[in-house]
């Protein structure tokens, strides 16, 4: 294979990928759909749930984006820093995002900031936005691609507090959103906390931690029992679906971490709504491809 | 129970029996109205190019197909989050005369002064459910304000029973998302005084 041949396989692949994520669901998030709605008993919040379910068959059958928002697309990358395109990357991805919009179709979300116009391509400036780990000795490309919908977006928050509020401070601030923002947005939601030093640390741990599968658990126990405890804690609250009350409310919390420097514990939230679109495809470096988020691909 | 629809043009009368927490349908005509459509009415003074008294407006930005000859095909239209036009919605309801609100989530004060004052209710929509939407549009009538491109484009649209409609503030002064708020913030003091116990890992 050239490298132009290599180039146009993989961004018609990235494309109908991308393309593809917008119609189905991966498959932890449909289980856990179908989990949560089996648990519901007031009529209203069941009714939901069943319009949900309509929605994603519905999706299927005349085969378009179950959701209008199909975000600012956003790739996190796990690429050897053996990976034969490497330097093609970017424009690959870039390219797939202008292909998957005409053909899905996706609804154009880029605007150019400043300067306020929509540019009708869903690409911009830093559209698609590329998180780069260069993971060394290997030569394959794991993309994590995500619709970063308004909704979703919206109730991100980050801070820096002081070591005193400790990690009481975090559970304080992580409740917060979830009862200002995050019924507004569209819960059951997936809620992704970060925990760091500064910021933009926190707030890329938070996002990374919603490219983890559900139900998944920190490796540190201490965080992963911090995990099982804000799950049950805000499922407790009751936001239900749409936040019209309900049994629960979030679909899982995923926490990721680093080290903290000693006067300060930087923390971020991020929640992926309902409607999850989040995929996992890895390449190797002849551009076989695996997908293990959804299962049924059928581009 | 009968379903309960709403027809287009609305009066107020036909909103006085509907309460928070029922669940509706809209037929008739639908213009998509967001973020930068209600700036430019309330901050630009300018007047919306579409007549949307006792009429309904939807917070959404959908996915378009165009036809060609100034057609267009609805693919996809869910809701947006509501709350973003809360700055602008009680004098945007009281310029208008809308009557019917959809959207998602909640809204605060504004919206319910503009609602009890001038008789117009919100709803949700349930979100995310975008193709269930689009399946009860007929056909896309009017497109103003493109320059604002595909998502903020006024759409005016024809729709047969759009919904479920799930009432969150009425014309008497409710809002559901309001009262739901106070369960909230109670029960998540209980929950953070619990958590609180078993997160002291500074010691």
């Amino acid at each position: 294979m050239t490298k132009d041949d290599a180039v146009l396989r993989m961004t018609d692949i990235v494309a109908k990928f991308v393309a593809f994520t917008g119609k189905r669901l991966p498959d932890d998030v449909r289980e856990k759909i179908a989990e949560l709605a089996g648990q519901e008993e007031e009529p209203l919040a069941k009714a939901i749930y069943q319009t949900m379910l309509k929605n994603q068959e519905l999706a299927q059958e005349l085969n378009r984006p179950s959701c209008q928002d199909t975000g600012a697309i956003q790739f996190f990358l796990k690429c050897g820093a053996n990976f034969p395109y490497m330097s093609e990357l970017s424009g690959i991805l870039r390219e797939s995002v202008i292909r998957a919009t005409k053909e899905a179709p996706l609804r154009h979300n880029a605007v150019e900031t400043f300067d306020e116009y929509n540019t009708g391509k869903n690409v911009a400036l830093g559209i698609p936005s590329l998180f780069w780990d260069v993971v060394p000795e290997r030569d394959d490309c794991e993309i994590y691609t995500y619709m970063a919908g308004g909704g979703c977006s919206l109730p991100g928050h980050a801070k820096v507090l002081m070591p005193g509020e400790g990690y009481e401070g975090v559970t304080r601030f992580v409740l917060d959103v979830m009862t200002s923002y995050g019924l507004n947005a569209c819960p059951p939601l997936l809620v992704g906390v970060g925990i760091g030093t500064s910021v933009e640390v926190a707030a890329l741990h938070s996002k990374k931690a919603l490219m983890r599968p559900i139900g998944s658990h920190n490796p540190n126990p201490r965080a992963a029992k911090m995990e099982q405890l804000l799950e049950t804690g805000i499922n407790k609250i009751g936001l239900g679906p749409q936040g019209l009350r309900g049994k629960n409310s979030v679909l899982g919390v995923n926490i990721e971490n680093s080290a903290r420097h000693p006067s300060v514990i930087g923390v971020a939230v991020n929640v992926g709504c309902w409607s999850h679109r989040r995929g996992h495809i890895v390449f190797d470096k002849d551009l076989n491809y695996t997908i293990d988020s959804h299962s049924e691909v059928d581009f | 129970m009968a379903k309960k629809v709403l027809t287009t043009p609305i009066q107020a009368e036909d909103l006085e029996d509907i309460h928070v927490g029922d669940v509706i349908y809209l037929t008739g005509r639908l213009t998509t109205c967001r973020d930068v459509a209600h700036r430019r009415v309330i901050e630009e003074k300018r007047p919306l190019p579409v007549d949307v008294k006792d009429g309904a407006i939807l917070h959404a930005g959908p996915i378009i197909r165009p036809l060609g000859e100034d057609k267009y095909e609805m693919v996809t239209v869910g809701p947006t989050t509501s709350m973003r036009m809360e700055k602008f919605e009680e004098e945007f309801i009281k310029e208008t005369g809308v009557r019917l609100i959809i959207g998602k989530g909640g809204m605060g004060d504004g919206t319910m002064r503009g609602c009890r004052d001038y008789k117009a209710i919100h709803c949700v929509f349930p979100a995310g459910c975008a193709v269930v939407a689009a399946t009860c549009v007929e056909e896309i009538i009017d497109a103003q304000w493109k320059d604002l491109g595909m998502p903020e484009t006024l759409w005016t649209s024809k729709v047969k029973e759009f919904g479920p409609l799930i009432v969150s503030i009425d014309t008497h002064g409710n809002n559901i998302f309001e009262e739901n708020k106070v369960i909230f913030n109670k029960r998540k003091e209980e929950v953070y005084e619990e958590i609180c116990r078993e997160v002291r890992f500074i010691k």
